[in-house]
């Protein structure tokens, strides 16, 4: 017996891997694209969506029965956006170099579609508990991709993770730069992030041909 | 047994295994396979993908052979200065022109093919089909569209991106939205702009020279290789014009990427292709024609006294509207990529505004694009992309026309078991 039972592990488990929100849903693919340059800013970013989507989904869950239907998008879009305020308030206030560098997209959190997919698509329907594993769940396969993908732009385009140079120097030409071997400024522009979603998407659905979507 | 014979042994022994494609392909190569049509024997042409491919690749041969001798002309006369009196056999086909060519241009192409075509055999293998041909032709055009000093790590990085990204994953072969060899140009370009743009990539170590200079040499003298457009980018017409003139842009002794310059080897190239059928002659027809209008626009524009000289587009818009054809990739590009059968629009309707635009914007892109001054490779990944499309709208209003017809046409009277009806429905 551990801490879950295994229908509630599910719940952060499947959106990892089969039911990844960016690589299977399709979903925050915007976020992905812009702020993926850096690994940094991909895990602020992913922290960021955890704390959003998962404190957001149990509050919605906890009003569920009381938001009258009509006007679930404007409550929906208040809970997210005090959330947002709050995340925004917190990095300016302790990282405020990082909030200039992610700019509106911490704003445009609000923006992202897996929030407020899940808001409508789960945590209207269920209990605050397994809405929070669903939050966090769905939060985090969508922080796994963007880490990935921040990864292998800030190595390849910039040389460097989380700003410290792994690949020698590029302007003293130390480490692999001495070979002749030079950054990849294709990787810093926002269609390479777009690639590399891409080829997740392409060797996921290799490795669990079930995932492919019939024509 | 010749070598044919002996490779039909191979092929026949290693039937059905893993590595088979790998042996057919070679098999194949440029011989007439000894097995009978598996399928479509109705079709009665002798020509096979394989033979369009060859076609073309006769069409860039002499386009890579003056590519060699220019590579070295290049180079000397950007240190020695260009000769008064040019002669061909003294100053062009020489040795020691033809030496620089050999040992920079047949590594790139060594690599083109080696990298390109190996992807294509893990493909086929893993895939478990034929390689197919499609690299044949994207192998020898990748080298000629690089500046001469492309580091081959770089370039295997740029084929390895083409072929799997830009064809593989769409099914390869025949199945890419985007030219492979643009798509490896396009990756190169957005990848590593220092070396794909500027004065001191388009020769024979300019860039070289100028790092040792910059490092505290001074016993050697700098080369600068500025192309025609990039002297006009820099309202530097004049300064064009004093080095080279519209001959030397016509048969190519300009500097630029490797195999572009040549304009009369392309333009003879370009008919061979047409009178062998293998390329479209309406794609580079309304190509030449798109790129003469945007360019009487832009002179227009001069004329009109609506751009002076201060502005930094004067340079590139005063340029005579039919030099645009001479310099720089846009010869090269209508006639060897634009008329890509698989990217290209497939209806005739649809290839005359598909050639029309590539020619329109090439010369636009090249007038405003600010960071270099040239355009044709993303004129023509664009309109892959819209050829699908424009091809659709011209199928549409087809069948359109050909409703309003069948709807104003009279239909006997006598017809009473309704057969004009079906015959109204099986046509819609």
């Amino acid at each position: 017996m551990g801490l879950l039972s295994k229908k509630d592990a599910n719940l952060i488990l499947d959106p990892l891997a089969d039911n990844n929100p960016i690589t299977i849903q399709v979903l925050g693919i915007c976020s992905a694209l812009a702020i993926t340059a850096e690994l940094e800013a991909s895990i602020v970013m992913s922290v960021a969506v955890v704390f959003v989507l998962g404190v957001g989904n149990v509050v919605i869950s906890l009003m569920r029965n009381i938001i009258p239907s009509k006007i679930r998008i404007i409550v929906q879009l208040i809970v997210v956006a005090t959330l947002v305020i709050m995340v925004d308030q917190v990095l300016k206030a302790f990282s405020y170099e990082l909030s200039q560098k992610l700019g509106a997209f911490i704003g445009l959190i609000i923006t992202n579609c897996i929030i407020m997919g899940r808001f409508e698509a789960f945590a209207l329907a269920n209990g605050p508990w397994k809405s929070f594993l669903d939050g966090i769940g769905n939060a985090l396969g969508y922080g796994v991709i963007l880490i990935i993908v921040g990864f292998f732009r800030e190595l390849l385009g910039s040389g460097t993770l989380l700003g410290y140079s792994v690949l020698g120097d590029s302007i003293a030409k130390t480490g692999l730069y001495a070979t002749g071997y030079e950054n990849n400024g294709f990787m810093i522009i926002p269609p390479a992030a777009l690639i590399v979603v891409g080829i997740i998407i392409w060797v996921q659905r290799s490795k669990n041909p079930a995932l492919v979507e019939e024509n | 047994m010749g070598l044919k014979g002996k490779l039909h042994e191979i092929k026949q022994k290693y039937k059905g295994k893993k590595m088979a494609p790998a042996f057919n392909a070679i098999h194949t190569f440029l011989f007439t396979p000894d097995e009978t049509t598996h399928s479509g024997s109705h079709v009665r042409a002798a020509d096979d993908l394989k033979r369009t491919m060859n076609t073309v690749i006769m069409a860039l041969v002499p386009v890579l052979v003056f590519s060699i001798f220019n590579a070295g002309y290049q180079h000397y006369s950007a240190l020695n200065g260009f000769p008064e009196q040019f002669s061909l056999m003294e100053h062009f086909l020489t040795w020691k022109n033809a030496w620089i060519g050999i040992i920079k241009i047949l590594p790139l192409l060594a690599v083109s093919y080696g990298v390109g075509l190996l992807v294509e055999f893990i493909f086929a293998v893993i895939k478990g089909h034929e390689v197919e041909e499609g690299y044949l032709v994207t192998g020898i055009l990748v080298p000629l569209i690089v500046p001469i000093d492309t580091p081959l790590w770089m370039l295997a990085v740029a084929v390895i991106f083409g072929v799997v990204i830009g064809k593989e994953v769409f099914g390869g072969t025949g199945m890419n939205i985007l030219n492979p060899a643009l798509t490896i140009r396009a990756f190169l370009f957005f990848a590593y702009p220092t070396w794909m743009s500027g004065d001191k990539v388009w020769v024979y170590e300019a860039r070289e020279r100028s790092e040792a200079i910059l490092a505290g040499a001074t016993n050697i003298d700098a080369i600068s290789g500025e192309t025609v457009l990039g002297y006009l980018a820099q309202n530097k017409g004049a300064e064009m014009a004093a080095k080279y003139d519209v001959w030397d842009m016509f048969y190519g002794f300009i500097p630029g990427s490797v195999g572009e310059t040549p304009t009369l080897l392309i333009l003879l190239g370009g008919l061979f292709l047409i009178f062998s059928k293998i390329a479209s002659w309406r794609i580079m027809l309304s190509a030449v024609l798109g790129s003469l209008v945007m360019g009487l626009i832009f002179n227009q524009v001069v004329d009109m006294g609506w751009i002076t000289e201060t502005s930094k587009f004067y340079g590139l818009m005063s340029f005579e509207f039919w030099q645009h054809l001479l310099v720089g990739g846009l010869a090269f590009g209508i006639v060897y990529m634009a008329t890509d059968p698989v990217t290209g629009s497939q209806t005739n309707r649809g290839k005359w505004i598909y050639g029309f635009l590539i020619g329109f914007l090439s010369v636009m892109i090249r007038v405003f694009n600010p960071a270099y001054p040239e355009g044709v490779f993303l004129a023509i990944l664009l309109m892959n992309v819209f050829a699908p499309t424009i091809d659709h709208y011209v199928l549409r209003g087809n069948v359109k026309r050909r409703m309003k017809r069948l709807q104003n046409a009279v239909i006997h009277p006598k017809d009473t078991d309704g057969k004009a009806a079906e015959l109204q429905a099986e046509t819609v």
